[in-house]
């Protein structure tokens, strides 16, 4: 958006010094003051234009406009052209300026906002485009920061500082940010004013979520992290003020960095119009070469010896040039087959069915007060055509509200209730007010017994609480005493940290060094050593903490196939059963996390933390070696237990997805999950069913043995039921249509890919057998994908399988997935609007989904396509008249029609009908569609506009005009008016042609269009009554008289249209032109029903009957 | 029918509610629930079926049948004369004519074909001429015009249009009228003569006005206001005229100049290559005897227009008209044809959906 160039000596690093304008001034940072704005008011019509114009449509359009304006060559008056240019051009000009102008009156708003900046030791309020690199600027609560600043001191202990980082990434839980020690003590603007350390860090980029740089200052060396980081955007919470130093600015800041453009997706369609488009063109030079030709012949043999009446033009002194000139205004006037408004009626019927989606109420979620939302307007009908959806699992299917359901401790189960489990009432509920006054009055637990064990004061079931109450990054408000809130990142751990505080482990707040906590109504802190970090490579985080006795301890947590291998080897046993526990649970579907403890002795703790600290500071491969630091010390841990966390499924899931399977649409689902998990959800959505054909699963973790388990499954697959076996297959002959939704899922195949073998399975060699045997099972279900493999999935079925794919997710470790795809759907949710940011369509229930695709999706396809064939049909019907007028009129390319006809056709006469189809038609109601999935399968097979569609859709516009032009042309040559007046003149035979292509197109238009809404009415009878009056207006004495040299039609209109013979002729052409249409749609529905005429034919009977 | 999950149900009410608990605090995102946002306009649907399509093609039947039957008869009842004099042939008379026109000559060669009319024309008759392999439909052709000059415009007369180059000036004087199309104006002249029982030639009156269109006679075509079209303008003739434009009909000031009748004829571009053009009107003499008896007759024809130097062909054509205009069979023809295929192709169909439509029956719907 930007318009910022990098400076290329910025490339390597930044140096920023601190209060030293002069300093920071040569390296020519960008200044605070942004600009998203494209134009201004006088570089708003050159710069727009010239972008406008590398739009080869309107370069094309230009083009012709410039051969018209060469006298020899203008077939056609350029006014045929420039208006409807000037129409395109100057609607998307107003559509830029609109923009445009918000965009300055936000950047306004924001460069004049007014931050304190440390000016030569005093406060100084400033703008924000004032504000240079180098700046010490000051915050206060809730203020916005002003750019991305490194902290140096805040008015809270330790240098911290809460900030919410909502604008920037969507997330909402608070984080906490910390000065380096040194500056932190800084303190008051004295001695910040005569602080003059230097940055040196990275050039700008756009990682949130990273920062590497260096503070020098008095001679020694501090280490720089994101920690230390304000970027711009976020908002200072719950800290009364702090002070930053100014790093990047402006269009540098990570924030403008990441305001990048998207990838522009195209629909399939696009890509087809455009192809079909430049076929057009490559028609348009033949017709344009064979009327050349005739033309070279016909000046040849007679034009020369018509010389006496009709000499050449002076330029013209052969047949040859005359031939070439010809081929230009037949250019000139056969452009028409490719109207300029072809693009602007596509976008604004896609623009309408946008609406259409943000409009609709049944996708509206009430509890979250969201509508569905059509992020990106271009991509409507492809909603229509979606094959392959894949979707991730957490917060998608399910509703990503955590709850603490079950847990493992030493080998023991506590928990008997999971929400699958009907509301028999056999459980109680847990009360845990007696006990904690702390407790959370919204949690539920239903095993007593795991609330006697922390009462008796068994030690491992305490060491297991206390784990849940450390172990975390969980922030505590405390509004009043005992009210806690916790603002966690992930739900999971809110969960695991509410679990511990009912059961007497209460989390009451933390600094960077300490975490104070009540264990059963005693309050103790421990000192925090280190945080050893969660991500998605290492999936476990531990922290090290020293108790109140001295002793350090190390608590981890994390994924049971990570930690279960750093076990000491004595927890064997325990291990087993705990094992045991984590299968059972995952079968209910449960998210789990394994967690285990290590005593550290003071000697260990101290070397390691050297070579933390070693790693820590290193400015290369910083993370390869924090990570390889953490992995010395989470070894030989001591088994504590395992939780189990129940995230239910979202509303109306398992209905939804056997509906769209029954549209055959493949269901994928791409989690992070375990397999037990991701299994045990596919069954409770329908997914997987028990009368499934078989269940394979792939888990493989070498090259060898995935390709083993894939031709295993393939073999199975072929011996087993036959249907199932191959997807081909499976389209050819559909298995006979079943009573039941849920029954038709019987008899297929499924997938389960673990993550270690998809891996493989995604390596150039295997991937066809992967894609082969994932696309023959009717559902597939990978397991502890990372999200770089979940795009990597979506691309390899794009490049294999040439189907339209969509992506659903709603948390960022969708983005990759959602924006690979053809089509992204963010669900705004629980876990921020990156998701939601990244995606096409948004919406917050999963079971929109299928009416977004099988409703909206369905009904923009059709018409689009319908919208199409139209279209084009009309424009050839128009244009190849004059194909045939050429071999009448001496290959002259003399246009039929008067030339305010050929201008207004497309723009005013044929455009609103068929616009008011492409947005309104519907061929069965809603409802049905959701009923009869069934009818989603024309658009997978791209059944309604393809190329042979098209090629119908141009015969038939061949076919018109040559009805329309021979027609009047045998009847007009000798008729006569009734006054002897012969009617062959070139004006009535005009008129007449006009009027009989203006009467077929819109009768062919009433006949396509399937829902006859008010629209449909007024623009259809309004398009004839326009053409009817803007006509007689044309030619009317009042017009001629003004102009008598541009109006030269005048009375034609009346004394054509009074003749009956020149009714008959136009009723003759309709019926000719018609009547064959007719018969073979009739003999199409009536032989050859397609599932929407006979779901439509019932509908009407029923509406009859009731 | 198939169960199905209906998404419908679960907003309408409860969102009600808890959108007026929220009011004040968080205004309801909700979208209105309008027939037109929910797409849920009422709205006509029709379907082709075969109680609709069927009937149809029987009444467009039934309908085009009689009117093409009333075509063909009225066509037929039309007489109709055409008789070729380009002397191509060295048999006809104005073979030599043909052979030796020459565009300076001052003399204008005349010649005479004689005719027989088998049966009297009744009624007013109408005269036309006809040329073949004439293009007045070329583009460069039919732009050579300007119809400011032509509706009277001063300044056009003094300057008259680019379009009409070649012919826009000639010794440096504007040419009026101007233009290619105004240039190459037919100048044959056709008279009429019947021979009676006495073998004397008497001259049928021929109407030289009424041929033109209404519009055009009156709106399009103006002679220059104040000065009456006169040799004082300073304008030169086409060249290929042989008088200047305020000489075409000097008797009748009101068929003189632009607005003389033949010339707005021509100045009416045909559409084909092949037209035939209004030139006389024979008008009816009295209820008793036919406008035109059967008999001998003579056309004289001054030979102006040379049309053999690019394989044209000229003709005169004798025609009375009825209600729909002059002889048009094809018309007819066409509205019988078509109306036949239409009655026949709803038989068809009937017999189709008889026979191979089972499924309307039933009325189940494959899942």
């Amino acid at each position: 958006m930007h318009q910022h160039k990098q400076k290329p000596k910025n490339k390597e690093e930044r140096r920023v010094r601190a209060n030293d304008r002069d300093y920071n001034e040569k390296f020519q940072y960008a200044s605070n003051c942004i600009m998203t704005s494209k134009y201004n008011i006088i570089t708003f019509l050159p710069v727009n234009l010239f972008e406008q114009f590398q739009e080869v449509a309107n370069t094309y359009f230009l083009f012709l406009l410039i051969l018209q304006l060469i006298p020899q060559i203008s077939s056609l008056s350029w006014f045929t052209t420039i208006v409807p240019l000037a129409l395109v051009l100057s609607i998307t000009a107003v559509k830029d300026a609109t923009d445009d102008y918000f965009r300055h009156k936000s950047d306004n708003q924001v460069n004049n906002r007014q931050s304190q900046v440390l000016i030569r030791g005093l406060l100084q309020n400033e703008k924000w485009m004032n504000v240079r690199v180098g700046d010490i600027i000051k915050l206060e609560n809730n203020q916005f920061v002003a750019a991305d600043l490194l902290l140096l001191s805040s008015s809270e202990p330790h240098g911290l500082c809460y900030i919410e980082t909502a604008e920037l990434d969507g997330e909402t839980n608070m984080k906490v940010r910390q000065s380096v020690s040194v500056t932190s003590e800084l303190g008051d603007q004295n001695n910040l004013a005569s602080f003059d350390g230097e940055v040196v860090c990275e050039p700008p980029n756009n990682k949130l979520d990273r920062f590497c740089g260096t503070l020098y200052w008095r001679d020694k060396k501090y280490t720089l992290t994101n920690q230390n980081m304000l970027l711009r955007g976020c908002v200072l919470r719950n800290t009364e003020a702090c002070y930053g130093l100014v790093i990047f600015a402006g269009p540098d800041t990570k924030l403008m960095q990441n305001s990048g453009r998207t990838k522009f997706k195209r629909t399939s369609i696009d890509r087809l119009m455009n192809t079909l488009v430049l076929w057009i063109f490559g028609f348009l030079v033949c017709m344009g070469v064979i009327l050349a030709v005739g033309n070279a012949v016909w000046e040849r043999e007679v034009g020369s010896l018509f010389q006496s009446y009709l000499p050449w033009d002076p330029p013209v002194d052969n047949f040859l040039f005359s031939a070439f000139l010809s081929f230009w205004s037949y250019v000139i006037i056969l452009n028409t087959v490719v109207p300029i408004s072809l693009y602007v009626s596509v976008e604004v019927i896609r623009l309408g069915h946008s609406y259409f989606i943000n409009w609709d109420q049944q996708m509206f979620c009430s509890q979250c007060n969201t509508a569905a939302e059509a992020r990106t307007t271009t991509l409507n009908e492809e909603l229509g055509q979606v094959e392959y959806i894949f979707s991730d699992k957490t917060g998608t299917l399910t509703q990503n509200i955590m709850s603490f359901n079950k847990c493992s401790i030493n080998g023991q189960t506590y928990g008997k209730y999971t929400h699958t489990h009907t509301l028999s009432g056999r459980f109680i509920r847990l009360d845990f007010t007696p006990f904690n006054p702390l407790a959370d009055p919204n949690f539920c637990f239903y095993d007593d017994t795991l609330l006697e064990s922390v009462k008796v004061g068994d030690s491992h079931t305490h060491e297991f609480f206390r784990l849940l109450s450390l172990c975390h990054t969980v922030m505590s408000e405390e509004k009043s005493e005992g009210e806690l809130v916790y603002k966690a990142q992930s739900p999971d751990e809110g969960a695991l940290v509410t679990a511990a505080r009912n059961f007497g482990f209460v989390f009451r707040s933390r600094t960077p060094g300490t975490i104070t906590t009540t264990e059963i109504g005693r309050p103790v802190t421990y000192t925090l050593l280190a945080i050893l970090d969660f991500n998605n490579i290492r999936k476990r985080m531990s922290v090290i903490v020293r108790n109140p006795e001295g002793r350090i301890r190390l608590y981890c947590k994390g994924a049971d196939t990570v930690l279960l291998e750093r076990l000491h080897p004595c927890n064997q046993e325990l291990m087993n059963i705990t094992s045991d526990h984590l299968n059972e649970y995952a079968a209910d579907g449960l998210r789990t996390l394994a967690l285990a403890y290590r005593d550290l002795s003071e000697d260990e703790w101290e070397a390691w933390s050297e070579s933390h600290r070693c790693a820590d500071k290193a400015t290369n491969c910083r993370e390869d070696r924090l990570a390889a630091a953490y992995e010395e010390i989470e070894q030989d841990m001591m088994l504590l237990g395992a939780t189990a966390i129940e995230d239910k499924l979202q509303e109306g899931v398992p209905e939804t997805i056997a509906v769209l399977s029954l549209a055959n649409i493949k269901i994928w689902v791409l989690t992070g999950d375990k397999q037990e998990t991701a299994v045990n959800i596919g069954y409770s959505c329908k997914m997987l069913t028990d009368n499934m054909t078989e269940v394979f699963i792939i888990r493989g973790h070498t090259v060898q043995s995935v390709r083993q388990d894939f031709r295993s499954v393939s073999l199975e697959g072929q011996e087993g039921d036959g249907t199932g076996g191959e997807g081909g297959k499976q389209l050819q002959c559909p298995p006979p249509p079943p009573s039941n939704l849920m029954d038709n899922i019987s008899g297929e195949f499924a997938l389960v890919i673990n993550g270690h073998s998809l891996a493989h399975a995604l390596e150039a060699d295997m991937e066809m057998e992967f894609v082969s045997t994932a696309c023959a099972c009717k559902a597939v279900i990978c397991c502890r994908v990372t999200p770089l493999q979940k795009a990597q999935v979506v691309e390899l079925i794009k490049k294999h399988k040439k189907a339209v794919t969509l992506a659903i997710g709603d948390g960022a470790n969708d983005v990759s997935m959602i924006k690979s795809a053809h089509i992204g759907v963010g669900i705004s949710g629980q876990e921020g609007i990156q998701a939601v940011l990244a995606s096409d369509y948004s919406f917050s229930q999963f079971r929109f989904l299928q009416r977004l695709l099988l409703v909206h999706g369905r009904w923009s396809y059709l018409r689009m396509c319908r919208f199409l064939c139209y279209f084009f049909y009309k424009n050839f019907a128009f244009t190849m008249v004059h194909f045939w007028f050429g071999f009448f009129c001496g290959f002259s390319a003399q246009t039929v029609y008067d030339q305010y006809f050929i201008t207004l056709y497309n723009i005013v006469y044929t455009s609103l009908p068929v616009l008011a189809m492409g947005i309104f038609d519907q061929d069965v109601p809603d409802q049905r569609s959701l009923e009869y999935p069934k009818l989603y399968e024309p658009g997978q097979l791209n059944l309604l506009f393809n190329k042979r569609e098209f090629f119908i859709c141009i015969a038939q516009g061949i076919y018109t005009s040559v009805v329309l032009f021979f027609v009047p042309c045998a009847v007009l040559s000798d008729a006569t008016q009734s006054t002897g007046v012969p009617l062959a003149d070139y004006q009535t035979f005009a008129v007449t042609t006009a009027t009989a292509l203006v009467i077929v197109v819109s009768v062919q238009i009433a006949l396509d269009t399937g829902f006859w809404t008010v629209f449909n009415h007024v623009f259809v009878w309004g398009s004839l009554g326009s053409y009817f009056t803007i006509m007689f207006a044309l030619h009317s004495q009042t017009l001629f008289k003004i102009f008598p040299n541009q109006f030269h039609f005048v009375g034609s209109a009346q004394s054509t249209l009074l003749q009956p013979v020149v009714w008959l002729t136009i009723a003759l052409a309709t019926a000719i032109c018609i009547v064959p249409v007719l018969a073979f749609r009739f003999l199409k529905v009536d032989l050859k029903p397609q599932l929407s005429d006979t779901v439509r034919k019932h509908t009407q009977t029923q509406r009859f009957y009731h | 029918m198939a169960t199905s999950y209906n998404a419908k149900e679960e907003d309408g009410h409860h969102s009600g509610a808890s959108s007026h608990g929220a009011a004040g605090v968080v205004k309801s995102k909700k979208p209105d629930n309008t027939a037109f946002k929910q797409q849920r306009l009422p709205a006509w649907q029709p379907i082709l079926t075969a109680g609709t399509v069927l009937p149809a093609f029987f009444v467009i039947g039934l309908i085009f049948i009689p009117i093409g039957i009333g075509l063909y008869v009225s066509s037929n009842n039309i007489k109709e004369f055409e008789i070729d004099y380009t002397g191509v042939d060295i048999s006809n008379p104005c073979y030599s004519c043909a052979k030796n026109f020459s565009w300076n000559s001052t003399t204008p060669c005349v010649c005479s074909m004689n005719f027989t009319l088998e049966q009297p024309f009744e009624s007013n008759v109408f005269m036309y001429y006809g040329l073949s392999n004439f293009y007045q439909n070329h583009r460069r052709y039919v732009k050579s015009r300007d119809d400011s000059q032509l509706n009277g415009d001063q300044s056009a007369l003094k300057n008259p249009s680019k379009e009409c180059e070649p012919y826009r000036t000639s010794d440096g004087l504007p040419i009026a009228p101007c233009g290619a199309i105004a240039n190459s104006l037919f100048n044959d002249t056709l008279e009429l003569y019947h021979i009676d029982s006495n073998n004397t030639r008497n001259t049928i009156p021929l109407v030289k006005k009424g041929i033109a269109w209404w519009t055009d006679k009156h709106v399009k075509f103006r002679n220059p206001g104040f000065i009456k079209l006169n040799k004082h303008l300073c304008t030169n003739k086409p060249v290929n005229w042989r008088k200047p434009v305020y000489e075409l009909d000097p008797s009748d000031p009101d068929n003189n100049g632009f607005i003389n009748e033949d010339f707005i004829v021509w100045m009416r571009t045909a559409a084909l290559p092949t037209f035939r053009k209004l030139y006389r009107i024979i008008q009816k003499k009295s209820n008793t005897t036919p406008t035109l008896p059967s008999g001998k007759y003579v056309l004289e024809i001054t030979y102006n227009y040379p049309v053999l130097s690019f394989d044209g062909r000229k003709r005169m054509i004798l025609s009375t008209i009825s209600w729909m205009g002059g002889k048009n069979p094809f018309l007819g023809i066409a509205y019988i044809t078509v109306g036949s295929i239409c009655f026949f192709l709803g038989v068809v169909l009937l017999i189709i959906h008889h026979k191979y439509d089972t499924r309307s029956n039933s009325a189940d719907i494959p899942n």
